[in-house]
């Protein structure tokens, strides 16, 4: 029942308990016992709007950046990871299988902030063998979002 | 000049035929041209869905191209398509049809019910439908040179089709039911039982049913009954089906006939010089969506789904009375909380608010005081157009 809820809001975090009860045909009142339950458990971590930056005149870069870590005994990567993870500027952080151990999504004011973070903030981490930092040319799609939909609506307005 | 006026409307009136004449203009021509000239407009006057056809359906036809296969195919329609798509009934209704005999690819459903008027009617043959129902059935049946005859359905039995309504409207010269469920306008759906009721009556007084069951798949809250799959119904049914609506294929228009050899035979040879066969690359996707399209199809049913309680209890907040609809995207809800028509009503909630209903007047005379509402649009969407239909409704309810 929660993976309902759950999908409805990731999609458009604005339906309100009212409207997902209707949907889904459960009680308001599970909807929102459900709701809260998952925000204390951290299932849900956060309400937030997908925005495309580009239309807007804001300083933005946004660069992917491949870690290579040496493991630490017993923790392996965890310890790293999280200490990378309380960087502002990191926006997201993985571990991945491949040529490298972690995927960093990181975003700055600059091409020239985002090298000044490497190079003084990332690789200066204990554990830290080398970074390779991809920064971001075009978005195409954000998030399940096809930032640019072409032709607005493609149906007839009416079909009997 | 009197005399060469006369022969000038002698020979426009001859121009076209009779049986074109017959054909009801469409009812909604002012409220289109209306509603082309705004902008703005909240449509939930449309009638397919909103989803695009799934991707890998989309790159299966697209591929095709690329590789060339943009030369006809057999009339009856690739036999891949014929072999899967048997496989695929006999799966889901319970129905064997031979591949090769008892099936023909068409070019939508629209193309397999005027196959089937065709094939089957009599000048003056009596088909009986529904009223409210699809506008393709009526023309269908008079271009085939037959007689509609409707059966009124209400909001009261949930614009289900009694079967004795049925027989009562049964004459010498009636050749076939046609059904249409689940129904576009009214998003009724028959339950088995019904269903059984009119496959008597059916079966009693020896008549066709052509069955047009494109909303087979968009069905909550029960599953679909197939008429061919009622007890010894298959050989009397002309079984209508498509990808339109279930796989979100609207635009390809592709869809089959399932029936007896003999139907079969004789629509495939109108289909043969009229259409040739349907587009190939529309039956190369067609053949994805059978073979890959399930999971799409399920997603997209559970959306329609949501979509659908919240237009429903949102109408019937409004004071626009709706029965529950069970299959198909519309809701039908009821006007009279104003005193105005249907077509008063939908030109005035365009003008007003810039909503687009259709009046349930362009489906048949029993529409009279409802409007379709198709919820096959975004939630954001239908949530301003029940925003203001309210303030509509509230400024134009009877006192």
């Amino acid at each position: 029942m929660i993976n309902k809820v759950l999908k409805i809001l990731e999609n458009d975090a604005r339906v309100s308990p009212r409207q997902i009860a209707t949907m889904t045909g459960i009680s308001p009142a599970e909807v929102a016992r459900l709701i809260k339950q998952a925000e204390a458990d951290r299932t849900i971590l956060k309400y937030k709007t997908l925005i495309n930056w580009d239309k807007v005149e804001d300083e933005q870069v946004w660069a992917l950046i491949e870690v290579k870590v040496t493991p630490e005994p017993e923790v392996g990567f965890d310890s790293i990871a999280e200490r990378i993870a309380h960087l502002p500027q990191v926006r997201s952080v993985y571990l991945a299988s491949g040529t490298y151990d972690l995927l960093l999504v990181v975003v700055d004011k600059s091409e020239h902030d985002i090298a000044d973070f490497v190079s003084q903030k990332l690789s200066h981490l204990e554990g830290i063998q080398g970074t390779v930092t991809h920064f971001v040319l075009k978005r195409y799609k954000e998030d399940g979002e096809v930032l640019d939909k072409g032709a607005g609506e493609k149906r007839q307005p009416v079909v009997l | 000049m009197a005399v060469r006026q006369n022969s000038q409307q002698k020979k426009a009136a001859g121009l076209i035929s009779r049986r074109t004449n017959r054909l009801s203009p469409s009812g909604i021509r002012k409220f289109f041209d209306l509603l082309a000239s705004m902008e703005g407009v909240i449509s939930l006057g449309v009638g397919e869905p909103d989803f695009t056809t799934p991707w890998q359906i989309r790159e299966q036809a697209i591929r095709s191209i690329e590789e060339g296969y943009t030369h006809y195919t057999s009339n009856l329609g690739m036999p891949e398509l014929r072999k899967e798509l048997s496989q695929h009934l006999k799966e889901r209704c319970g129905v064997e049809y031979q591949s090769d005999g008892e099936l023909l690819i068409t070019v939508g459903v629209s193309e397999a019910l005027d196959l089937a008027m065709r094939a089957i009617l009599n000048p003056g043959d009596e088909v009986i439908m529904p009223d409210p129902c699809f506008v393709a059935y009526e023309a269908c049946v008079i271009l085939a040179e037959g007689e509609p005859v409707n059966v009124p359905t209400s909001r009261e039995n949930s614009f289900e089709l009694d079967a004795a309504d049925v027989a009562a409207r049964i004459t010498d010269r009636t050749k076939a039911i046609l059904l249409g469920f689940p129904a576009n306008p009214t998003g009724a759906v028959m339950p088995r039982e019904k269903l059984l009721a009119i496959a008597e009556v059916a079966r009693r007084h020896r008549l066709m049913v052509v069955s047009d069951e494109i909303y087979d798949r968009l069905v909550y809250d029960g599953e679909h009954n197939y008429f061919a799959s009622l007890p010894g119904m298959k050989d009397s049914t002309v079984f209508l089906g498509g990808f339109s609506k279930a796989y979100a294929m609207t635009g390809w228009r592709i869809g089959y006939a399932a029936a007896s050899k003999e139907i079969i035979a004789a629509m495939t040879k109108i289909h043969q010089y009229t259409m040739m066969s349907a587009s190939t690359m529309a039956q190369i996707a067609a053949l994805e969506a059978l073979r890959a399209g399930e999971s799409d199809v399920l997603e997209m049913v559970a959306d329609y789904n949501q979509r659908r309680k919240l237009i429903v209890k949102g109408l019937n907040d409004i004071g626009l009375t709706c029965f529950e609809p069970r299959g198909a995207f519309y809701a039908f809800p009821s006007i009279e909380i104003t005193s105005m028509t249907s077509d008063e009503f939908s030109e005035k909630l365009l003008v007003e608010e810039k909503v687009a209903v259709v009046p349930g007047s362009a489906f048949g005379s029993c529409g009279e005081g409802y409007v379709r509402c198709c919820y096959a649009t975004s939630l954001a969407e239908i949530e301003e157009a029940l925003v203001r239909m309210k303030r509509f409704v509230n400024r134009h309810k009877k006192a």
